[in-house]
């Protein structure tokens, strides 16, 4: 008989929605009593099959007033593309939820998220939370145009629910909307007048060193969601080290004192085979 | 990191090299960065092995490349990835703590002969030769299932190093005793056993195979009594000394194989479910077993099944 309640073992889900969500952007919905327990920042092993297995961060959806769950990809490569295309009633393969998840300290008065990309999709559920515990929560939420900002609807009902206005800003690189530049330079210019106690942050990882360099500078805590290539999940492959962390089993939450020591962040990251790899900004 | 395992009690020695006990990591787990090494060493390993490095970096296989089964066992079809040997070369060139084993994997003897003699020139303990990788063509099983080719490959490894050279054998076509007999005769110093064992995982709920090797390698629990009879079999018939692996989860599996024959033992799935602090929990309970039956070193009990 099946063990059901070890989440390593690949469980099939079958998709119940997709919604578009940018012209590169889709949320794939279906049920998992797992997905839903999880917290934000943790992740699932998607099997699209045969084509790939990959990681994607944890995220929840309302449909008819039901919880769901639900991974958010770009059609990027081979498999996100593949996933990216799935349609209502297709089966995947899903196992986890794996890693840890943001930290919220007690009696947390106010913090700031900063995400770009599908890095928002764990950060919208941390913001979600937040303002549900009614801390004063702000989020800067990034992407490259218009046009490719995403969650816009759903944080915009969110502040709606909560009676806010303005604890939620856009950033393009392209200046097509909200602010013209980087989250990290809005984030600076927010940081000046005002005090947070800490930052969240996920996205592409040279921002997310920014965002721990203002961290530094500004005296406040950080929390990073990091990215490696991953194989397992499960602390054994290997693939996902950065200097002496796994970020499958250690992570994918770094805090400052951890970001502060692996000097590969924001530096460098293995390739397939292993090998060194350096970011260029 | 408890005390205990410094205790003399697990000290031991295999092909002239000092361990301070007798628990290494396997190969093909965690093995490809220095940092990574050094904090399993500090977590209590005795030794830790590389993955398996081939002359050329290596990417492996697409994803899913580990399926979890529900009795603590994985099937792996990794495809060896690995940075290519050098790589590895300058990855471990920090190396001064860490008892390192360089596992290495090719297909032909000019490649061991290339890498023994960079890797000779590092901070290693020693070198294992992965003679018994399943689930990649022209690479592991299929050259240790050809007794010329594995001739030749040890010759070629023992030739170009002054460090010991173990030989990773596994469950292939051609018979264990035979192919290991072949690699000592060739000048090998120890063998470890086994390596995991040709294995399939099928969806019944879409038909595919879940691997993207679709065939990879059975690794932990289920493995473990097959691999105690190999150990078994290779101790009682050679004097070299065998490393036993395969499905090590607790200190109970550690003592199986060294009664039945293992002067030391590998392990790596067990991390999969208990961490990097299995080699602790490991050797405390190896020394607590140690002092409740009154032996003085864990090295009384190697091949204590022989005599029944």
């Amino acid at each position: 008989m099946a063990d059901h309640t070890n989440t390593d073992i690949l469980r099939f889900v079958r998709i119940k929605k997709v919604i578009e969500e940018t012209p590169t952007i889709r949320t794939i919905v279906f049920e998992d009593e797992y997905s839903i327990a999880s917290m934000p920042g943790q992740f699932l092993m998607v099997w699209i099959p045969p084509i790939e297995e990959l990681p994607m961060s944890v995220g929840i959806e309302n449909v008819e007033s039901c919880k769901f769950a639900a991974v958010t990809v770009r059609k990027y490569g081979i498999g996100s593309t593949a996933l990216y295309h799935k349609q209502v009633g297709d089966l995947i393969g899903i196992r986890g939820p794996y890693g840890n998840c943001f930290s919220v300290p007690e009696n947390l008065r106010n913090a700031l998220l900063i995400g770009g990309g599908t890095g928002l999709v764990p950060l919208v559920r941390l913001f979600s939370n937040l303002l549900h515990d009614q801390i004063q929560a702000s989020l800067i939420m990034g992407a490259r145009t218009k046009d490719e900002i995403l969650f816009e609807h759903k944080v915009q009902e969110l502040l709606a629910d909560n009676n806010l206005s303005d604890t939620a800003a856009f950033s393009t690189d392209d200046g097509t909307y909200g602010f013209n530049g980087s989250t990290v330079d809005l984030a600076e210019s927010i940081l000046v007048s005002k005090k947070f106690e800490i930052m969240y942050t996920c996205g592409p990882e040279l921002m997310m060193k920014g965002v721990q360099k203002l961290g530094e500078r500004f005296s406040i805590p950080v929390e990073a969601s990091l990215e490696r290539y991953m194989k397992c999940a499960i602390g054994i492959c290997g693939s996902c080290c950065i200097n002496d962390k796994l970020v499958c089993r250690d992570g994918t939450i770094f805090d400052s004192m951890n970001l502060k020591q692996l000097t590969e962040f924001g530096f460098s990251y293995r390739d397939k085979s292993g090998r060194p790899s350096y970011f260029v900004s | 990191m408890g005390l205990e395992i410094e205790s003399n009690m697990l000290n031991l020695e295999i092909a002239g090299i000092s361990l301070r006990n007798p628990a290494i990591l396997a190969s093909g787990f965690l093995g490809i960065s220095q940092a990574i090494f050094e904090r399993i060493f500090d977590e209590g390993a005795g030794a830790v092995v590389s993955k398996s490095i081939s002359k050329y970096p290596m990417e492996g296989f697409r994803n899913p490349t580990v399926v979890v089964l529900e009795n603590k066992s994985y099937i792996n079809a990794v495809g060896l990835s690995n940075p290519g040997h050098e790589s590895f070369y300058e990855e471990v060139s920090t190396n001064d703590k860490v008892p390192l084993i360089v596992s290495l994997v090719g297909s032909d003897p000019s490649d061991f002969e290339v890498m023994t003699k960079k890797f000779n020139k590092s901070r290693i303990i020693g070198f294992e030769i992965n003679l018994s990788c399943p689930h990649v063509q022209k690479l592991g099983m299929e050259v240790g299932d050809d007794p010329q080719m594995v001739k030749s490959i040890v010759k070629a490894a023992k030739s170009n190093t002054t460090k010991p050279v173990f030989v990773k054998v596994g469950i292939g076509n051609t018979n264990l005793i035979d192919i290991s007999q072949t690699a000592i005769n060739a000048g090998a110093d120890g063998i470890t056993a086994i390596n995991t064992i040709r294995a399939m995982k099928i969806s019944i709920d879409n038909f595919n195979p879940i691997l993207s090797n679709k065939i990879g390698g059975l690794s932990g629990s289920s493995i473990k009594p097959i691999a105690i009879r190999c150990v078994y079999e290779l101790s009682k018939k050679f004097s070299v000394p065998i490393i036993g692996c395969g499905g090590v989860s607790n200190w109970e599996d550690a003592l199986e194989f060294m009664i039945a024959g293992a002067t030391s033992f590998q392990l790596g799935t067990a991390m999969g479910f208990d961490g990097m602090s299995i080699f602790n929990s490991i050797n405390s309970g190896i020394l607590k077993y140690l002092k409740k039956k009154g032996y003085q070193s864990v090295k009384e009990l190697i091949g204590r099944s022989h005599k029944y």
